[in-house]
């Protein structure tokens, strides 16, 4: 009898979940709507009453306040737009140079994990599990205040065989500046550098046809290397030596020459390589442990040497499990170093929260910011996902 | 018989012994290498460890530390409802002894109860004074009848204390907040909170209140209705995408420009408000890993003896998927843990903010190694303690094994 009721298709409607989803949805919806009227109307009166309506005019002002370190022209007349902008390219450095170096330090350190020896095994695992259990923000304003502000004063630098020199005003270490020939060197370098990639590129193609690749980086790099060497030799003869070493040396009361680093970008730069290099071991450690050991016995088996196994057998199937970790560790790194402020380094939340100190134009520079780390986030996710579709190609 | 003696004697293989200098060999000098690499190790551990202990005992001093241990770890928490602080610490050391009791049973555990909470709670104790350790001596002796207790009965007590835990963080906020004016557990204003206790209050509160919203959160990134969907995506995703501080910013900057004029609310709120707004996206993250553990049976199932949608998710679904992420959830709440020290740069005197206003005393000038290093070890011990013991429960239940 009750199967009859369904049979006229009676459902009432508040009880057919298709409706039901429909309405959920819609209130939920009208909610939220109604909720962020709410929100925005009272932002926006609130900002009405004290005089600084909702607008990004300001970003045409000029700032009036120093930054540190910038990587393009900026002074005190420049606009908050261009002081943005200097926070940006600030927070672009240290994040870019950052997860360059924690990935390397992660994976040695990671493989030390691994270590046979007894004693470099406990090290890396005392290294990881101090990092992993106290806070970055901690980190970085102990290395800050207890090491690189610590640092001997100018005149009394440590010095180290007078390539580099450690100061509490900065590190000064040579570097390579162009001279003479450089105008001419830099067209040949540029050269070597596309025939390095054309016989890299060459033969990573003849690796796929014949199926045994070749270390193709290497090709291709020391191909490269011998060309600039050459060309350096060439440039040396037409137009003079292309670069010359630059020494750092104290003239007055600082350090001239060579390349500077500040205490701020080193605390912050080494603060996320150290921190962020022991969670990237974790990964690392926990991707050459998913191979499964039959996969190394049988490639010694068929007779490949230990570096062999390493780059044929273990890390192309350990890539496969490392890379979404890792994904989340350079998001990570790339968020953390907001936390720059705390150091005194000026990347873009501590030139945003200047900004809001001086303009008080705080919801627009909040906004801004947030639309800026959430486009590094959706990059560098994009970038990682598609190499890591790369890598799962070329396995199957 | 000729055949039997001489296989008698090769039978015991020769790597069943373990000598001292046996394991040397094999793991410190097994090759040319190895033997330079563990020469190289020793010596930057000698002079590390050297370094360390000379600082620690000669170079170091302590006078910043030792002075002012009750700020470091309640902040100007009026000394006279210290006994709330005590009573919460007495609850937990029952609750953990209860819980070791009923659900492992096995007698070594004694030994991790009384390992484990002392060093937890070893560092609060020493703080709050030399004359506290009948206090710390309760807590342990707590521990040991709730774990007897739980062995003997634990039939009638697994409710209880499922209950009691579960009530456990709330009764925590209760408590230490309090309510009304005066007389029995009159209220404390948060701008008195301070230390380690705001530290773990936050975390605390971020877990608790991110809870709900966070399986909200995930459910409706899970269902197949559109508008749920992008919303809960959208804002999982945009709140992963920004860094916390940007969030704490907000809180401390915009959240007033929310609200109608007139209505304030304290910074520790705020503070708390951004917290909890990115716990939950995290938290949602981590229920969706549990739901989507659950094999599909399970909802065919429950389909198929005629459960609505809400019954499905609640009796069926989302009991299994808590269970499943309930590891994931205690390293959410270290990494919380870890995350409130940010609350310091927005004005707040947690366990790093108390710190840098001790440093910025006089009295105290260029003591910055002593106090990170201490505040950077309470942190750690909390961490590592936390991390440590869910993994020795993990493994003595068998988690991700059923």
């Amino acid at each position: 009898m009750t199967f009859k009721e369904s049979d006229h298709g009676a459902v009432p409607f508040w009880r057919d979940e298709r409706y039901i989803q429909i309405i959920a949805q819609v209130i939920v919806v009208a909610f939220l709507i109604i909720l962020g009227y709410w929100l925005i109307h009272n932002l926006l009166t609130g900002l009405e009453s004290l005089g600084i309506p909702l607008s990004f005019r300001f970003l045409g002002i000029e700032s009036q306040f120093d930054i540190g370190e910038a990587l393009i022209d900026y002074s005190r007349n420049s606009t908050y737009a261009r002081a943005l902008l200097v926070g940006i390219l600030n927070t672009i450095k240290v994040s870019f140079l950052g997860i360059i170096f924690a990935t390397i330090f992660g994976i040695i350190i990671g493989i030390a994990r691994l270590s046979k020896n007894w004693l470099v095994n406990k090290l890396a695992a005392i290294y990881v599990e101090a990092l992993r259990n106290i806070p970055l923000l901690v980190f970085l304003i102990f290395l800050s205040t207890t090491v690189f502000h610590k640092l001997p004063r100018v005149n009394q630098a440590l010095s180290a065989w007078g390539w580099a020199f450690l100061t509490n005003r900065g590190i000064y270490i040579v570097w390579p500046q162009p001279a003479g020939g450089w105008g001419v060197y830099k067209w040949f370098l540029l050269g070597s550098f596309i025939v390095g990639v054309i016989v890299a590129a060459f033969k990573f193609r003849e690796g796929k046809r014949t199926g045994r690749m070749p270390l193709y980086w290497l090709w291709g790099f020391v191909v490269f290397a011998v060309l600039a060497a050459i060309t350096w030799l060439i440039a040396q003869f037409v137009a003079g030596p292309p670069m010359y070493l630059d020494f750092p040396s104290l003239q007055g009361r600082n350090f001239k020459g060579g390349k500077s680093l500040t205490p701020e970008f080193m605390a912050i730069f080494s603060g996320l390589v150290i921190y962020t290099s022991a969670f990237i071991a974790e990964v690392v450690r926990a991707g050459i442990q998913s191979v499964s050991k039959g996969q190394r016995e049988a490639a010694t088996a068929v007779g490949l040497t230990g570096f062999q196994t390493m780059r044929l057998v273990i890390f192309p199937q350990a890539m496969r499990v490392i890379i979404p970790p890792l994904t989340s560790q350079y998001l990570n790194l790339t968020k953390n170093s907001s936390l720059a402020i705390a150091v005194g380094y000026p990347d873009l939340f501590a030139v945003g929260s200047t900004i809001v100190n001086q303009s008080g134009r705080a919801v627009e520079v909040i906004l801004i910011m947030m639309g800026v780390y959430l486009t590094f986030s959706l990059l560098t996710s994009l970038f990682m996902n598609w190499y890591n579709k790369y890598t799962s190609l070329v396995e199957r | 018989m000729t055949t039997l003696t001489p296989s008698k004697e090769i039978l015991p293989p020769p790597t069943e012994r373990i000598t001292i200098l046996g394991w040397m060999k094999k793991n410190l000098f097994g090759s040319i290498g190895d033997t330079i690499l563990t020469f190289v190790a020793g010596a930057f551990l000698l002079w590390l460890l050297y370094a360390i202990f000379h600082w620690i005992f000669f170079t170091a001093r302590w006078a910043a530390v030792t002075d002012n241990l009750q700020l470091y770890m309640k902040g100007q928490y009026p000394g006279s409802e210290d006994w709330r602080l005590w009573l919460l610490m007495f609850l937990l050391g029952l609750l953990i002894g209860l819980a070791w009791g009923i659900f492992l049973k096995r007698a070594e555990a004694v030994g991790w109860v009384l390992l484990i909470i002392p060093i937890i709670l070893a560092v609060w104790m020493f703080a709050l004074g030399r004359q506290s350790w009948p206090h710390f001596l309760l807590i342990d002796v707590l521990a040991i009848i709730g774990y007897f207790l739980g062995k003997r009965y634990p039939k009638k007590l697994a409710r209880p204390t499922y209950i009691l835990i579960l009530l456990y963080m709330p009764l925590v906020i209760l408590i230490v907040r309090g309510f009304g004016s005066g007389g029995f557990l009159k209220l404390v204003p948060t701008n008195l909170w301070g230390g380690l206790l705001l530290s773990l209050l936050l975390a605390i509160f971020g877990i608790v209140f991110s809870f709900p919203i966070g399986v909200l959160l995930a459910l409706g990134r899970q269902s197949k209705m559109p508008a749920l969907k992008t919303l809960s995506v959208l804002y999982i995703e945009i709140i992963r995408g920004v860094p916390l501080i940007t969030l704490l910013f907000m809180g401390q900057l915009m959240l007033p420009f929310f609200l109608p004029a007139g209505i304030t609310i304290d910074r520790v709120i705020r503070a708390t408000v951004a917290i909890i707004m990115f716990a939950a996206a995290y938290m949602a993250e981590n229920v969706r890993g549990g739901l989507q553990s659950i094999p599909k049976g399970q909802y065919e199932a429950a389909d198929a003896i005629g459960l609505s949608g809400w019954q499905k998710m609640v009796f069926i679904i989302l009991p299994q998927a808590l269970r499943a992420v309930i590891p994931v959830l205690v390293g959410q709440f270290i990494g919380l843990f870890k995350d409130t020290s940010l609350v310091a740069l927005v004005g707040l005197l947690d366990l790093l903010g108390i710190a840098r206003g001790i440093l910025a005393n006089p009295n105290y000038i260029g003591r910055q190694l002593e106090v990170f290093s201490f505040i950077a070890l309470i942190y750690w011990v909390f961490s590592y303690g936390m991390s440590y013991g869910s993994r020795r429960l993990e493994i003595a239940l068998g988690v991700g094994e059923r």
